[in-house]
């Protein structure tokens, strides 16, 4: 079928953000060295342009373009708007710190947009391939990102370790597509699911490849025993870095979910609910249980990644409508709660010093209220206690899970939220009950990153008391 | 006037104002935490006063959309259970502003937005109709708690703290996974619609041990209660009287509200659990307080004992109607669990504010470095002698009412389950007026008493205010116990026959 205007529309935002990629890219050759505003204030803009074509197509229906290649549906366009804001806040956290690291360039600028595109492409793929290539596309300019401090020999052994497990993870995802392409004759995603759903008993071979593509996403969310990554990246690569692999590609992971498992293979769900069950029982207990052993902040941030992808998979596990919703609203409030919890860190962390260990936050209140109170928040949300954001998220999840029958799940999921909590409480004991340290510098930061990091810790609280329009998001756009 | 939204977030408002507030040089933020303590005090007064006491059905209720997808409502609505302890909050946190006012010298001002922002919140608990709006008042409340203790507690505060947050955060987290299946089988997260759902036995028994974790460790029942001695002794005086006067009410509260009425089945099936817990918290924790060495333990350990009273009265109505068929004695029985849980809650707050004189004076709470107080500190010895006593359940304070109440109901459910109740006012006894022989009488112990200031005036004011109350309920109890009679009897004709089938 020959392409029409209508496919290049579906597919407009990623076209236009990969002539702004190589425009961005040609621009910084030109831009000296410590002259970024072009670059920062460019790619705000560019986010600021994507967002407005995003939001200009946001329609109820769904349109597959590329014969069949893209899906462009209302939850894709949600995901992708969360995408571009999270990204320009990390651009807005990331400036600073990258500034004292003489790490700030061109590259950053590029391949976080690179990386947004992958992620922009796994959103709307509806192809085996596309999804493949979207992932391929995120996870390598991730590797370099991470590698991007080339002088730390940490940054370059998490760039190397994130990148030996990926590319085993894009082997197993490869050859899983391909068991389900050999078995079933199509790569995409709606013929492959009405072709299940007419065969009464797919063979082996059909639930061999859904093995190796869930042990795949497994990888891409964080969930054990998919997981050892995730706290030698956060740990290794510099904060700004960290704060962008532990967000955007969640969003992705979630689409990913959505795409291949609910859409494609929804009626393999039978199998899958118990990998899922699996998955999501691991990451809830590790996640939470050696979290509590971490003293390096970053590490902890990163257990608290893989139990809160523990909640996202119960959702999903579900298999309803109601799941679907209340892992997308999860992955929403993770999302923010992560980008705030980071920019913590980046706040306090200051030429020639990281914020590494918990210990660091020590007597936060006395040096700044306002932000130990933000991360008090941050932190309560991410326990689950009401009323913060995170609350909701733990509930829906935990409705959903209710909902197919399976209280000892929810009955362990909130236990493990109990003993989460017990690590987050730390941190908010060592700002608020212990002493600050009294040479302890000044707290200096841009006045955008400040007014954007209170943003932040409001909408956790904001939308914690009044979860209802992103509750009516999440129902709108899931509506299969 | 909405009146109920008020007082939930003005308090809520103040409390922001006043941390805001404390930034600004030369402002005393006392008088600002006063002034909003106050103000919601007198906002609380029209809820007694306009309250019809010849209807069960809720007062007061304002409903809104809140989050319109699930059909959760804004829903806020009191009878004659709640209501009291609406007002019961409003007046304690006035008296722990006042209590903080010169004790408090690190951060005052976040710790006056604290109880502000707290007292709020516990409004929100007793006002909510909505179980999703009761669970987020529930647990948000613990976070300003959880401050108070850890910022501005005693030596072991951070221990204290972080164990009373997960003690009371376990409970919590199952008794939302019942209102989350309570809604999927109902629809609603109405409170009251719960009530209204048949559910089969082996889920009720589940639901209603889910309540069970959640009130229980609030109340705190034994053996879920060892959190309490801690967070009372490390907490700053203020906290102890928030956590004695208000926060075990609400595990209380929560029996009524949610275990009775939505699970009567498996509140009958299990009140031997429930009478036996009740029986060992007020003989056996009775004892334990006796062997107390400090102040703030022993009344600590009291109030599980005072609270073992409550329990027993509320799970005791099924055996009495089985013996009596008639519903005054069940009526008796909870009420005066109510009325105990009100008296408690003055006296135990009085009786922390007492050994927060001392120890602000003295800076130890070890009962042997104290005696004959009431030499050098008179008035205060009156004072204290009078709430030991009340606490020992002396006729014609609100401490007799409450026990005497109880008791009697309990004897018509079973003759040995009400004398191992009443074993329990010697204890008390024992226990209250060993306390104030030691410490208020005798000799003067040593050169520090000798050197007591005597109370300021803000101290005599302050438990001035608390006599009145417990006089009042104790010599004309009906002017509680006249919004109570509507609400209690509903509640049995609700749950009695539910159980009984």
């Amino acid at each position: 079928m020959p392409l029409t205007v209508i496919d290049y529309i579906a597919a407009l935002p990623q076209i236009f953000l990969l002539g702004m990629i190589c425009v961005l890219l040609m621009l910084a050759v030109f831009v000296k060295n410590g002259r970024d505003e072009l670059l920062h204030y460019g790619s705000l803009g560019i986010l600021g342009a994507l967002a407005i074509i995003t939001g200009e197509l946001l329609r109820g229906h769904s349109i597959i373009a590329f014969n069949g290649m893209l899906i462009q549906d209302a939850m894709g366009d949600v995901l992708m708007l969360f995408a571009y804001a999270i990204t320009a806040a990390i651009f807005v956290y990331a400036r600073g710190y990258l500034k004292d690291r003489n790490l700030l360039s061109g590259e950053f600028y590029v391949l976080t947009l690179l990386a947004l595109l992958g992620a922009m492409i796994v959103i709307q793929g509806y192809n085996l391939i596309t999804l493949y290539m979207g992932v391929e596309l995120m996870a390598l300019s991730l590797y370099t990102l991470v590698a991007l401090s080339r002088e730390d020999a940490r940054a370059s052994e998490a760039a190397m370790k994130f990148f030996i497990l990926g590319a085993i993870s894009s082997g197993t995802l490869l050859f899983g597509m391909s068991l389900i392409y050999g078995l079933t004759g199509t790569l995409n995603i709606g013929i492959l699911g009405a072709k299940l759903a007419a065969t009464p008993a797919p063979g082996l071979g059909v639930w061999i490849g859904l093995g190796f593509v869930v042990v795949s996403m497994a990888f891409e969310l964080g969930a054990v025993p998919f997981h050892m990554w995730v706290p030698d990246v956060y740990e290794g690569a510099p904060s700004s870095m960290a704060i962008f692999v532990g967000s955007v590609p969640k969003l992705a992971g979630f689409a990913f979910f959505i795409r291949l498992l609910a859409e494609g293979l929804g009626d393999l769900h039978g199998g899958w609910l118990w990998l899922l069950t699996a998955l999501a029982v691991g990451s809830l207990f590790i996640g939470a249980v050696v979290a509590i052993a971490q003293t390096n902040i970053k590490r902890m941030l990163a257990y608290s990644t893989i139990n809160h992808a523990g909640f996202i998979l119960l959702g999903i596990l579900a298999g309803t409508a109601e799941g679907y919703r209340a892992a997308m609203f999860y992955v929403i409030a993770y999302v923010i709660m992560f980008a705030g919890a980071f920019g913590i860190i980046m706040l306090l962390s200051r030429v020639g010093f990281d914020v590494e260990n918990i210990e660091d936050l020590r007597g936060l209140n006395e040096r700044s209220p306002w932000f130990a109170l933000v991360m008090l928040m941050i932190m309560f949300s991410m326990a689950g206690v009401p009323p913060f954001l995170g609350f909701f998220a733990k509930v829906e999840v935990i409705k959903a899970v209710l909902d197919i029958n399976m209280i000892w799940l929810a009955v362990f999921a909130v236990a493990m939220a109990v003993i989460a909590a017990f690590y987050y409480l730390r941190i908010i004991r060592l700002m608020y009950f212990d002493r600050a340290d009294p040479d302890a510098p000044g707290i200096i930061a841009a006045p955008d990153f400040k007014l954007l990091l209170s943003v932040n810790g409001l909408v956790v609280l904001g939308l914690g008391i009044f979860p209802g329009g992103l509750l009516a998001l999440s129902k709108a756009v899931i509506g299969f | 006037m909405p009146y109920l939204s008020l007082v939930i977030w003005i308090p809520v408002l103040g409390g922001l104002a006043v941390f805001a507030a404390a930034r600004i040089p030369k402002l005393d933020v006392r008088w600002v935490a006063l002034f909003f303590a106050v103000l919601v005090f007198g906002l609380s007064i029209p809820l007694y006063t306009g309250f019809d006491i010849h209807t069960a059905a809720m007062q007061f209720t304002e409903k809104l959309p809140w989050i319109p997808v699930y059909h959760v409502n804004y829903f806020l609505g009191v009878d004659g259970i709640a209501m009291p302890f609406i007002l019961l909050t409003t007046f304690t946190t006035v008296l722990v502003v006042l209590a903080g006012w010169k004790v408090i010298q690190y951060r005052l001002g976040q710790y006056l937005a604290a109880f502000l922002i707290m007292e709020g919140l516990m409004n929100g608990v007793f006002a909510s109709l909505n179980a999703m709006l009761f669970y987020l008042f529930w647990e948000a409340m613990l976070i300003p708690m959880f401050l108070i203790i850890g910022i501005w507690g005693g030596p072991r505060r951070i221990y204290a703290a972080i164990k009373f947050f997960l003690y009371t955060f376990i409970g919590s987290v199952l008794m939302l996974v019942a209102f989350i299946w309570l809604y999927l089988h109902s629809g609603s997260f109405n409170i009251i619609d719960f009530s209204y759902l048949h559910i089969a036995p082996t889920a009720q028994i589940l639901l209603f041990l889910a309540f069970f974790m959640a009130f229980a460790v609030k109340v705190p029942m034994v053996p879920v209660h060892t959190w309490l001695p801690d967070a009372h002794v490390e907490a700053p005086t203020g906290g102890s009287v928030i956590l004695a006067a208000l926060l075990l009410k609400m595990g209380a509260y929560g029996f009524l509200r949610f275990s009775l009425p939505v699970t009567p089945w498996a509140s009958m099936r299990l009140q031997w659990l429930m009478i036996g817990l009740s029986l060992v918290a007020i003989i056996y924790i009775g004892l334990v307080a006796l062997m107390q060495k400090d102040m703030k333990k022993l009344i600590a350990y009291s109030s599980i004992t005072q609270m073992g009273f409550v329990t027993l009265g509320f799970f005791t109505v099924f055996m009495i109607w089985a013996n009596t068929h008639s519903l005054d004695a069940g009526r008796l029985a909870i009420e005066g669990g109510l009325v105990q849980m009100i008296s408690h809650g003055l006296i135990s707050g009085a009786l922390f504010l007492c050994v927060g004189v001392l120890y602000d004076r003295m800076h130890t709470r070890a009962i042997d470095e104290y005696g004959g107080v009431i030499n050098t500190m008179p008035k205060f010895g009156y004072f204290f002698l009078f709430f030991a006593l009340a606490n020992a359940g002396l006729p014609f304070t609100s401490g007799f009412v409450g026990e005497f109440m109880v008791t009697l109901g309990v004897f018509h459910a079973n003759f040995w389950i009400a004398a191992l109740a009443a074993v329990a006012l010697i204890t008390a006894a024992s226990y209250s007026l060993w306390l104030v022989k030691r410490v208020i009488f005798g000799k003067v112990a040593n050169d520090r008493v000798a050197a007591l200031k005597v109370m300021s005036p803000r101290e005599i004011l302050i438990l001035a205010l608390l006599v009145l109350p417990t006089l009042l309920i104790g010599i004309y109890p009906e002017i509680i116990l006249r919004v109570m009679h509507a609400s209690v009897t509903h509640l049995l004709l609700q749950v009695v026959p539910a159980a009984m089938g």
